[in-house]
């Protein structure tokens, strides 16, 4: 291996690393206030890039769809659930925004597909058919689940992966997919030949971690997504709705997973079921960092994207063994670090 | 007895027509191929019950265990030329390191890295069947030799349909044994949290390493059949997605109910195949679409039925018979208890800080033998941390506590308790789906020693009898002798603190120490309380209790310390703290 090839692999695992510090971080935020490990954010990310691609060759993409189905059986669900206590004004809000919300946008994509309006306005219709998908997923599966155990919604989690990895083959098929660059060409950085689509990726990624940091930091919003985070029974007493901060959580897992998806279309190619090993690899830095820091967990998600890029070519047979069986020894290094611990809540 | 055998007779009679599915005349043998393989899952869905439902962990990997044993015996018996019976050890050690390491690894660390854990080696080892050129990298390893008994393969769907359902049922009692014992009790402690069962020496990080073993052996033995049963063994069927199905099958059967592993199976099992027929139909092209319903019914179950299907079916079947106490059973041994009027426990500048905070600044006092010690102060005194200094939960920043002149402050909870010394919780930490019996045998926890296997095998019974016997005293001794064979959650509150008592009595202590003991109980309930722990000092019994409720404190005790924002004010007698100027200020305010 030569410095170029070094060089190269090293731009290749930032690149992705940048992808899996965003899955990273929105795992870690997503737990912190709702306790969920939500295993499929690599869906949100394939899906994004999947919708990119349908809209670049002109026809109608799956989600726009999926949408419709997951809105209308989000309102069904909730009446079921709520029988006669809904009121006239909640059957009105669901109606709108869970069924012709979704209607109107899947008329807009069909009028608008096959006109391929570019680049800019395909980005801006698949954050708008990706993000509301979160919150219904939310709704669906996890609020009324809100006061179980940790397992019990990893499990949960779990099932909503394989049900949406399903979904996904129904509304995208076995095709893989490749988006157009965001920004074409390159240039010359000494002996490396630096993609501006790299560029665009470690642009993106920076601007949404410090999007982040300014929404925690700065905002009510953000405090109370904090607040919920550390105390949801006393986020409760002080008056925060508990229920829209999962949602709203759920939200920025959508938006940071379709940008995710609309940066990673042009760099791989990508399946419907691609999302899950995208996902778990976030995982994987999420764990290193112990499920707690942002800074640490994009750290952690620079070096599993490296190692992945430089097994990829010392042993690419075994780049995923290599890659998952990494927090063998870093599940060791906490248990030894750990003192005796007791974990009073875990009831399944 | 008759109860008892009428409580086996739809056991017995699910065994019989499992035994007589594959001999009735017109069954096609494709249902009895799916039958054997609704075995098959069971043998790794009862393993994730065990694990899920009773441990209160979980894990997504257990098909990279099935893939352990059954490559264990597609590579001895094809390379090698092993009989395929003779693998079986194999498989075993080979499926039983390899979760000893997994499990070493991450049983310590808390409830969710384990199943995380699962995840990321359940996808390692699938690339690593699928790229190693041994193992036949994707194709796998095909012409494996058939099961034979006595030159006869045992090929025919209808055949192998037997050893199949012999090792569920071999699997079944083991593990239901297992439930009903010492271990099994500590297993099932778990659920609550693993502080309980520490505060009784149960060795939570060892119970949790075995139960996981177990299962992961269970998935063995069920690789090992799958291999001669399918005849070639590749990646596909030990990846995280079948590992997610055996998950569903433990969760949908009902993950605290052995036998609800099997049911699980069975669901899956003909679920999928129907699904895998009609489902590509509806939709027009082939693709795994029944993950789509697998995913709903697992977060419907969730939501719905969080114990699963097997306990509606509970409620159609007799009422399983009351545990027998054995009256004639050699009673446990007793400790040598404490001489009256000695110091047993010595506080000597017991000191707790976090951070700048002192929670507990520099408190001594003694307790002598015999005696009823109450500590009392107004709310965020330091009453806690110190009885969580005493117990081993947080350790000390500074000063000693010795115990029988041994130091005890730096001991774990299970270190304290194998010294005698028994504790209750202000939050009751009882399992609410067991028994109070079963509740209280597990104070008893130190004083037996049967470990996984004697209990599997049931060579446990003589030692279980005196466990069970002496719960069972210990709660007539507190008065709640006929409430013993209920569910402990149905219990009144009073009831609960009263069958914790009874539980930290099992460890045969020398020293009782009891956290807000009166904390949300009614008046007469108090009344019983106090009368309860009066006589426990006249049997000679030393008690210390952190309490709020000064009346009762007062009442009881022979000696009482008071704390102020952590700081020792007063100690001394219950009349002379009652006219101690400096209590009164700091609980009723001081008069200027």
């Amino acid at each position: 291996m030569n410095s170029t090839i070094a060089l190269f692999l090293a731009q290749d695992g930032i690149i992705n690393g940048a992808i899996y510090a965003l899955v990273g971080v929105t795992l870690v935020l997503v737990f912190a206030v709702t306790r969920v490990i939500f295993v499929p954010q690599g869906e949100f990310i394939a899906w994004a890039a999947l919708t990119v691609a349908a809209l670049e060759a002109g026809t109608v993409p799956g989600t726009a769809w999926l949408l419709m189905v997951l809105g209308v059986s989000a309102a069904v669900l909730d009446c079921l659930r709520a029988g006669r206590d809904l009121t006239l004004r909640e059957v009105g809000t669901m109606a709108i925004r869970d069924i012709a919300m979704p209607a109107l946008l899947l008329g807009a994509v069909i009028w608008l597909a096959p006109l391929k309006p570019g680049l800019a306005f395909n980005m801006v219709l698949t954050l708008g058919l990706l993000v509301p998908m979160g919150p219904l997923i939310y709704r669906m599966a996890f609020q009324p689940l809100a006061d179980a155990s940790v397992l019990t919604l990893l499990i949960a989690s779990i099932g909503v992966h394989f049900a949406l990895v399903g979904l996904g083959l129904v509304f995208f098929g076995a095709e893989g997919v490749r988006t157009e660059p965001l920004l074409g060409g390159s240039f010359a950085a000494g002996p490396l030949m630096v993609k501006w689509q790299s560029i665009a990726v470690l642009v993106a990624t920076l601007l949404v971690m410090l999007g982040l940091y300014g929404l925690f930091d700065r905002t009510m919003l953000g405090k109370a997504l904090r607040a919920t985070a550390i105390n949801r029974l006393g986020a409760r007493l002080v008056g925060i709705p508990v229920a829209s901060t999962g949602r709203i959580a759920f939200a920025l897992a959508a938006i940071i997973g379709a940008v995710s998806g609309i940066l990673i279309g042009p760099v791989t190619t990508i399946y419907y079921d691609s999302g899950f090993l995208i996902g778990l690899k976030g995982f994987v830095a999420a764990i290193i960092a112990g499920l707690t820091s942002y800074p640490l967990t994009a750290l952690a998600a620079l070096f599993v994207g490296l190692l992945e890029s430089y097994s990829a070519f010392f042993a690419s047979a075994f780049k995923e063994v290599i890659v998952f069986s990494i927090i063998i020894p870093v599940l060791l290094w906490r248990s030894l670090a750990s003192g005796p611990h007791h974990d009073d809540d875990e009831e399944v | 007895m008759a109860a008892g055998i009428k409580a086996y007779l739809p056991r017995l009679a699910v065994i019989l027509a499992i035994a007589a599915f594959p001999l009735i005349p017109g069954v096609p043998e494709f249902w009895v191929t799916l039958g054997g393989y609704i075995g098959l899952s069971s043998l790794v869905a009862v393993g994730l019950v065990l694990l899920t439902g009773v441990g209160g962990m979980t894990s997504f990997g257990q098909a990279a265990f099935v893939g352990f044993g059954a490559y264990t015996t597609a590579v001895l018996t094809t390379k090698f030329g092993f009989s395929p019976w003779a693998t079986l050890p194999f498989a075993l050690l080979s499926t039983g390191l390899m979760a000893l390491l997994i499990g070493v690894v991450t049983a310590k660390l808390s409830g969710h890295y384990l199943p995380l854990g699962t995840i990321a080696w359940g996808i390692s080892f699938f690339y690593l069947f699928g790229n190693i050129e041994a193992l036949g990298r994707y194709d796998g390893i095909s012409g494996l030799p058939p099961f034979s008994i006595a030159g006869h393969a045992l090929i025919d769907a209808r055949v192998i349909f037997y050893p199949i359902w012999i090792a569920v049922l071999i699997a079944v009692v083991l593990s239901e044994n297992l439930l009903d014992s010492r271990m099994g009790r500590a297993l099932r402690a778990l659920r609550g949290g693993s502080i309980a069962a520490e505060s009784f020496g149960v060795d939570t990080a060892r119970a949790k390493l075995a139960v996981f073993v177990y299962a992961a052996l269970l998935a063995g033995v069920s690789g090992w059949l799958y291999a001669h049963v399918q005849r070639s063994v590749s990646p596909s069927p030990f990846g995280i997605g079948p590992g997610i199905e055996y998950l569903l099958m433990a969760v949908l059967g009902g993950s605290g109910y052995v036998v609800g592993g099997v049911l699980g199976a069975g669901i899956v099992t003909v679920l999928k195949d129907q699904l895998q027929n009609i489902l590509p139909k509806l939709i027009g092209t082939g693709g795994n679409f029944e993950s789509i319903v697998f995913g709903i019914l697992m977060v419907a179950t969730l939501q719905l039925a969080r114990e699963g299907l097997w306990p509606f079916i509970l409620r159609l079947l007799p009422k399983t018979a009351d545990k027998i106490i054995d009256a004639a059973a050699v009673p446990l041994e007793h400790r040598t208890p404490p001489e009256r009027g000695q110091p047993l426990l010595v506080v000597d500048r017991a000191r707790k800080t976090f951070g700048g905070l002192v929670a507990v600044n520099d408190v001594s006092f003694t307790i002598n033998g015999g005696e009823i010690v109450g500590v009392i102060g107004p709310n965020g005194a330091g009453k806690s941390t110190l009885f969580n200094l005493l117990t081993g939960v947080l350790e000390a920043s500074a000063g000693e506590i010795r115990y029988r002149g041994e130091r005890l402050d730096g001991l774990p909870a299970r270190g304290i308790a194998q010294r005698g010394i028994a504790r209750t919780f202000q939050h009751v930490k009882l399992v609410a789906s067991m028994t109070v019996l079963e509740n209280v045998a597990i104070g008893a926890h130190l004083r037996t020693r049967p470990g996984v296997i004697a209990s599997m095998l049931r060579l446990d019974r003589r030692e279980e009898a005196r466990m069970i016997a002496e719960a069972a005293r210990q709660l007539q001794r507190v008065g709640l002798g006929e409430h013993m064979h209920k569910p402990a959650g149905s219990l009144a509150l009073g009831q609960q603190r009263i069958a914790e008592i009874a539980r930290a009595l099992c460890l045969d202590p020398a020293l009782l120490l009891l956290d807000e003991p009166a904390a949300g109980l009614r008046f007469a309930e108090k009344q019983q309380l106090a009368d309860l722990l009066s006589r426990l000092r006249a049997e000679g019994m030393t008690i210390l209790l952190v309490e709020h409720d000064m009346d009762f404190v007062m009442r009881l005790t022979d000696h009482i310390v008071v704390l102020v924002f952590g700081t020792k004010i007063a100690e001394g007698t219950p009349d002379a703290i009652a006219t101690n100027p400096q209590v009164l200020e700091a609980y009723l305010g001081g008069v200027e």
